[in-house]
């Protein structure tokens, strides 16, 4: 029998936390499995086009992030032949020694044991619905950047950009440069809200910079700037079939405007399942109003052998998440009794420490809008999967005393879709705090449950069989 | 139900343009789509919709474009469901928008 410690570790994703995971422990003789559900690695902030996209440069693509992107990129190149790489591949169950593991191309699943694992599983867009959000043409801002980046294709011919957080003006500004027409920006946060969080923000200087020349180029480039925005609706044909235009309160009156396409979005949200399935413990981290997988400041979970590095652990950015990988890797050598250099080791921990003010100030430059659950009209809907309102929600609370989102979920539907409430759990959650007056933290989280992403039934059922009978 | 493709497209090229030509069919129809398209952007540089939701009939053309939020699922013709934004387009496909639980 394979022992543990005989078995190669695993990585789940290949962003900047799994790539630098993987580079640690192939520095240490080791040869990783790393399992990507992309077709490249990169993860969704230096996600590559396909190979044949040959006319844009670094810099077209990945702006002032262009010299990290490639840095990215060229570890992960000078790794591929000594680790043994797996894309096109979803981690769809995981348990103690083992995940299920679809490869989507050919549609098989297989089963790979693991002593050690690394969950660098990334984030997606944290979302709060609006009135129209699921008429076709309405997509997340990562959405909109994955299509420019990854395909070379522009949302609509006339976009608006709205929600808050750093994506909001670097996607409005990379629509316009790639030509697009951005029609307006239209920001929950406040002007006062970034102006209170300048000091913080400036811990990062490089970054605070970014986000001013942004703003500067967009206003210089004529795009309507809006801030202190409620979003009342997006608007669509008499057959839903597309959007016509948005409407949105500026504090004093109602406005609007025409347009063919939104892409919406209030910064990013942990893929935690994962580490739920494995058993990780969670708590409530305030700051991201979000449960989340515990860890050390080495990235050590509450699991034994399991590590979290990156936004799927939570949303702390690209740099912080080439970090904590790079730190993750070196726990799970020195829990290996591999000897590894400690003055790195601390010195990516201080790294990581000191990016927690500027955090701070991020949230506070772009929160999340605090009356979102009371505005949220009863026809709105929350769960796009099903079809769930916030009428329904409130509705559950009242008739049926839900007060717990499993709860909620068990007796409303919402977050039980395909998606299993990645679109609609931030949402359903703040509607729930707010119908039974409870803090955010009280209503608890939805769990996690395999298989994580839907996946044909027959393979599903054959791999229950197979692990019952093992 | 009116074809898609005498509907407006979604998605609009901006870059990236000169690349391979790949035929597939779209609701019976002749199409063209470029090399290294997913499907999502194959149908939705020329149509509106890939599917509807089986609880509003509501038309859906995706939403998070990365794998997560499962709305773009889209129908083959042998009745196979894809998922659009992380499958590549490939010669030959038959896809057929419009279905109700694609």
């Amino acid at each position: 029998m394979t022992t543990n410690a005989e078995l190669q570790p695993v990585i789940v994703g290949a962003g900047p936390a799994g790539v630098r995971a993987a580079e640690a422990l192939v520095a240490h003789g080791l040869r990783p499995v790393v399992i990507d559900e992309s077709s490249r690695a990169g993860g969704q902030i230096y996600r590559r086009p396909p190979a044949n996209f040959i006319q844009r440069t670094a810099a077209t693509l990945y702006g002032f992030e262009a010299s990290r992107a490639n840095a990215v990129h060229e570890a992960f190149d000078a790794l591929r032949d000594r680790i043994d790489y797996r894309p096109d591949s979803l981690v769809w169950n995981a348990q103690a020694g083992v995940l299920d593991v679809l490869h989507n191309p050919t549609r098989t699943t297989t089963r790979v044991p693991h002593g050690a694992l690394i969950v660098a599983t990334g984030a997606t867009d944290r979302v709060l619905p609006v009135p129209g959000w699921t008429l076709p043409g309405v997509y997340t801002l990562g959405g909109a950047q994955v299509a420019l980046k990854f395909q070379g294709c522009a949302i609509g011919e006339r976009v608006v950009f709205m929600g808050t957080g750093p994506l909001l003006y670097l996607v409005a500004y990379q629509y316009a440069k790639a030509g697009a027409k951005v029609a307006a920006v239209l920001d929950t946060a406040r002007l006062t809200d970034q102006i209170a969080a300048t000091p913080a923000m400036l811990r990062q200087p490089a970054v605070f910079a970014k986000g001013v020349y942004f703003v500067a180029w967009l206003r210089a480039h004529g795009v309507p700037l809006h801030s202190g925005v409620r979003p009342l609706r997006v608007t669509g044909d008499d057959e839903a079939r597309r959007v016509t235009g948005i409407a949105w309160h500026d504090g004093r009156e109602e406005r609007a405007l025409d347009c063919d396409a939104v892409g919406f979005g209030y910064a990013l949200r942990s893929e935690t399942q994962l580490a739920d399935l494995l058993g990780c413990r969670f708590e409530f981290a305030s700051m991201h109003r979000a449960h989340l997988p515990v860890r050390d400041a080495a990235g050590r979970a509450s699991v034994e052998g399991v590590y979290l590095a990156g936004d799927g652990a939570g949303i702390m950015g690209a740099d912080a998440a080439e970090w904590a990988g790079e730190r993750a890797a070196l726990a799970l050598l020195a829990d290996r009794g591999v000897a590894i250099d400690t003055a790195r080791a601390e010195a990516l921990e201080r790294k990581l420490e000191g990016l927690t003010g500027f955090r701070r100030g991020l949230e506070r430059a772009f929160p999340l809008p605090q009356d979102w659950a009371a505005n949220a009209p009863d026809d709105l809907v929350i769960c796009r999967c099903e079809n769930v309102t916030a009428g329904t929600l409130r509705q559950t609370v009242v008739v049926n005393g839900a007060d717990e989102m499993n709860r909620l979920k068990a007796l409303s539907r919402v977050g039980m879709g395909r998606c299993q409430g990645r679109m609609c759990g931030v949402a359903a959650a703040e509607i729930l705090a707010h119908a039974t007056g409870q803090p955010l933290q009280q209503v608890g989280r939805l769990r996690g449950q395999a298989p994580i992403k839907p996946i044909p039934i027959h393979l599903a059922v054959r791999a229950a069989s197979e692990g019952a009978s093992a | 139900m009116a074809s898609n493709a005498t509907n407006h497209a979604l998605l609009h090229r901006v870059a990236e343009t000169g690349r391979v030509a790949v035929p597939f069919t779209l609701d019976g129809e002749p199409a063209s789509a470029l090399a290294g398209d997913t499907v999502l952007t194959a149908v939705l540089t020329q149509g509106s919709q890939l599917r509807r939701n089986e609880f509003s009939d509501m038309p859906r053309a995706g939403f998070c474009m990365m794998g997560a939020c499962q709305d773009c699922w889209i129908a083959t013709a042998e009745g196979e469901r894809l998922r659009a934004c992380s499958t590549f387009i490939a010669p030959g496909m038959e896809l057929v928008t419009g279905r109700s639980g694609a």
